[in-house]
């Protein structure tokens, strides 16, 4: 007798955090009571994507949502969902903009304009059940490679699939392969790049802990295309619960003997290792990366030669992100002709994003290449939080820039973001609304690159943080016109002859602010405003002598005795003295103190 | 553990363990399915809806009929039950009465596979989420 009801309960990284394992125990102990322990199983999966709201329990087959559920409600889940049918009403999904309760992920906005291939699994299956992969037709596209295509074929197959890599350059997969392919050698290399150092992403962490078969199954079939039987994952140690995945599914393949030796019978062999960085962005390069492994310092080199020809001790090696190989198994199984039908004219498929910010539904989410920014915002990131309203949206991470309200309708690819002046990088969008400054955004994108800037190359060690300096310089009021000329000459110097691409596009939140929002920095230079009021510095605290009572409270809240006033007059604020604390303000009961 | 050593022994896995995830497969495009809910409150459970649940669950399968079963809470027909609500696909919901486990096998063979109706079927007039 198979179960009747399945309750999948989110053990990714987000959720785990708020005790998703004990909600585990709990549903589990509450069944086991009421003897359904046959009937109902419950299932651990990787990330749903909407860990902001986590954890996550979606009950199947009726699709029923819950959200921020704690160990003690699964008593309830069980007693009214699963014994009496009714859901229990508290734990679903809000609409944001509507504030009603929504019944099942059918009808969320968030999953409505999704389409799910490198995510395909994740929030599905269990991802510590090689079983479960299998089911969702796991390992067939490893199979059909081994028993079925030569190596050539696949090549052409990936070639005719349009795949560009998700890592951040876009270059084309299969072309990539065929570089790898060509070089002979006594021993070539698969590298998974899991070392995933913008800010604020974590789709390559989702996909190897909610999926991490996809990615095995992947390089194996990189291997056996390229002629390598080595695969190596560069994993960020940071990463604990991707890692144990990552090794139990390794573990798992080599008992199923889908890693090892004459795999499938044939004479083909592939082994995988793990291989930990301590987390520095620029490992993230490639040739960083490969030197990381090799023991030496993380430091990029010249290319060429490129590693398909000369890379992971000196052999051909080829590298590729977590999620582009995560697409390899389906376009495999599905064939090249239905992955290039979904997308735009030069990316297809789909892409991952992780949307953050000031928006209603923060996640992961995966949309066909050519969906808009609108749509991502609004339709599937349920507008701006608290009605505020947009003003930019940051994509590209440190390497990338901002794109505004006239972009909204620009069809996301890897072309038209670049055609706009920012890029796809990774996949982070950082949504901001009126109350962020631009000049501030930009400076914080450069105080990361400073930091993660290696130091081999002149102008990003020093090139950056002059960059940096005059930025700052600009928020604290003290900016000129000749600054402003300055960052922009200086952007592109560093562009231009940078070593690696962390210097290459390190300017681009630079340029990208000025170009959008030029006035914003007028405005901080020759007005000494920050126009969203963030830059403390450029604050001006006044009292509205109409709205004072003359209380005195606020003098008595000053740390620097700044306010001064006689009793039931108004109150005035001594500008040289104040040192913006902004205590006044929020003590006045009569909303008499204001910024300007 | 026996090594896969073929396509074959893949597939045979397969197949094995395909029931483990047949039911989510199923869920995730459930508006292409027929949808069964049974009536699964105190008064439901009583009058044995517990065995028409399990009846449709085994018996659809051996008919080769896809379709999404789950359990609800009181329709409000205690009168009739064990009621079960059956929605086929681009179609209205319908609810039948008194469904014991001979009456799931005329709904089986009947409305599910030929779509002719059957007896006590109770008129319903409102909107369910
Ligand atoms: C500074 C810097 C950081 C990078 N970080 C990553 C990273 O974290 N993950 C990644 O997959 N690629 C990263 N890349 C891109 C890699 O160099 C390489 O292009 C990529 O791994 C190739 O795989 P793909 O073709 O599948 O995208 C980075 C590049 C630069 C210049
Ligand atoms: S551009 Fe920056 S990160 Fe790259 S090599 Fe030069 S100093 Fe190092
Ligand atoms: S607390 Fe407000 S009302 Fe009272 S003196 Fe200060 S500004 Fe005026
Ligand atoms: S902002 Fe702080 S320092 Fe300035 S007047 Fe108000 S309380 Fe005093
Ligand atoms: S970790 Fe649970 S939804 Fe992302
Ligand atoms: S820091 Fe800049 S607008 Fe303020």
């Amino acid at each position: 007798m198979s179960y009747k009801m399945h309750i999948l309960v989110c053990g990714g990284t987000g959720c785990r955090a708020s005790a998703s394992h004990q909600i585990i125990t709990r549903l589990e102990e509450c069944l086991k009571e009421k003897n359904l322990e046959d009937e109902v199983q419950v299932i651990a999966t990787g990330c749903f994507g909407f860990c902001e709201k986590g954890p996550i329990v979606k009950v199947m087959p009726d699709n029923t949502f819950y959200v921020q559920v704690k160990p003690d409600d699964a008593e309830e889940i069980v007693n009214e969902h699963v014994i009496k049918g009714r859901k229990v009403e508290r734990l679903l999904y809000k609409d944001p903009e509507k504030k009603e309760a929504v019944s099942d992920s059918k009808h969320m906005g968030f999953y409505k304009k999704q389409l799910r291939i490198a995510l395909r699994n994740c929030g599905f299956i269990d991802p510590e059940n090689i079983e479960e992969y299998i089911a969702r037709e796991g390992y067939s596209a490893l199979a059909k490679c081994i028993t079925k295509m030569k190596p050539e074929e696949v090549i052409n197959e990936i070639k005719l699939s349009g795949l560009r890599g998700r890592g951040g350059g876009g270059f084309p997969t299969g072309l990539k392969w065929e570089f790898a392919s060509k070089y002979q050698a006594d021993q070539k290399y698969v590298v998974c790049n899991a070392d995933e150092g913008d800010p604020g992403a974590f789709m390559d962490r989702s996909i190897m802990e909610g999926d991490p078969h996809s990615v095995i199954e992947a390089m194996a079939i990189c291997g056996y295309s390229i002629g390598a039987t080595k695969g190596l994952v560069y994993i960020r140690a940071e990463y604990p619960l991707a890692i144990q995945r990552l090794k139990t599914a390794i573990h798992q393949a080599e008992e199923f003997g889908l890693l090892g030796e004459n795999i499938f019978g044939s004479n083909f062999s592939f082994n995988i290792e793990l291989r930990y960085g301590a987390g520095a962005f620029v490992c993230g390069e490639e040739t960083a990366l490969i030197h990381s492994m090799e023991g030496h310092r993380g430091e990029p080199t010249m290319k060429p030669p490129f590693p398909a020809e000369s890379g992971y001790l000196n052999r051909p090696t080829n590298v590729n992100n977590v999620e582009t190989l995560a697409n390899i198994p389906a376009i495999i199984i599905k064939g090249a002709n239905w992955f290039n039908k979904i997308g735009t004219e030069r990316s297809k498929g789909t892409k991952v994003f992780a949307l953050a910010g000031k928006i209603n539904n923060v996640g992961l989410i995966e949309v066909p290449m050519g969906t808009t920014l609108r749509e991502v915002i609004y339709e599937i990131g349920g507008g701006i939080k608290n009605g505020k309203k947009f003003k930019a949206v940051q994509t590209g991470g440190p390497s990338g820039g901002c794109l505004t309200e006239k972009h909204l309708d620009v069809p996301i690819d890897f072309d038209n973001l670049l055609a706009s002046g920012s890029m796809m990088g990774s996949g982070g969008m950082i949504v901001m609304d009126e109350d962020d400054c631009m000049v501030s955004v930009a400076k914080f994108y450069l105080e990361f690159t400073v930091e993660e800037s290696c130091g081999k190359c002149t102008p990003c060690r020093i090139g950056n943080k002059r960059l940096h300096e005059t930025l700052d310089k600009i928020t604290q009021g003290k900016g000129t016109m000749e600054d402003l000329e300055t960052l922009k000459n200086l952007s592109r110097v560093i562009k231009d002859t940078a070593l690696c691409g962390l210097g290459q596009t390190s300017p681009n939140p630079v340029l990208s602010t000025i170009d959008n929002f030029y006035d914003e920095y007028l405005a901080h230079i020759k007005d000494k405003k920050c126009p969203a009021g963030q830059c403390k510095a450029l604050l001006m605290f006044h009292i509205d002598p109409e709205l004072c009572i003359g209380c005195g409270l606020c003098a008595r809240n000053c740390p620097v005795d700044a306010i001064v006033g006689e009793r039931k007059e108004p109150h005035f604020i001594n500008t040289a003295k104040c040192i913006k604390c902004g205590a006044c303000m929020e003590k006045c009961k009569f909303k008499a103190v204001s910024t300007r | 553990m026996e090594k896969i050593k073929s396509l074959a022994d893949l597939k045979r896995i397969k197949e094995n363990v395909q029931t483990k995830i047949d039911l989510r497969e199923k869920s995730e495009q459930v508006e292409n399915l027929i949808q069964i809910k049974v009536a699964m409150a105190t008064c439901g459970i009583a009058a044995g809806s517990k065995d028409t649940m399990n009846y449709f669950i085994e018996n659809l399968e051996k008919n080769g009929i896809a379709a999404v079963v789950t359990q609800t809470g009181c329709m409000g027909y205690c009168y009739a039950e064990p009621t079960v609500e059956i929605t086929k696909p681009g179609k209205d919901p319908i609810v039948f009465g008194h469904v014991t486990t001979e009456r799931a096998e005329e709904i089986i063979q009947k409305y599910l596979k030929n779509d002719e109706l059957v007896a006590d079927i109770i008129p319903v007039n409102f909107e369910t989420i």
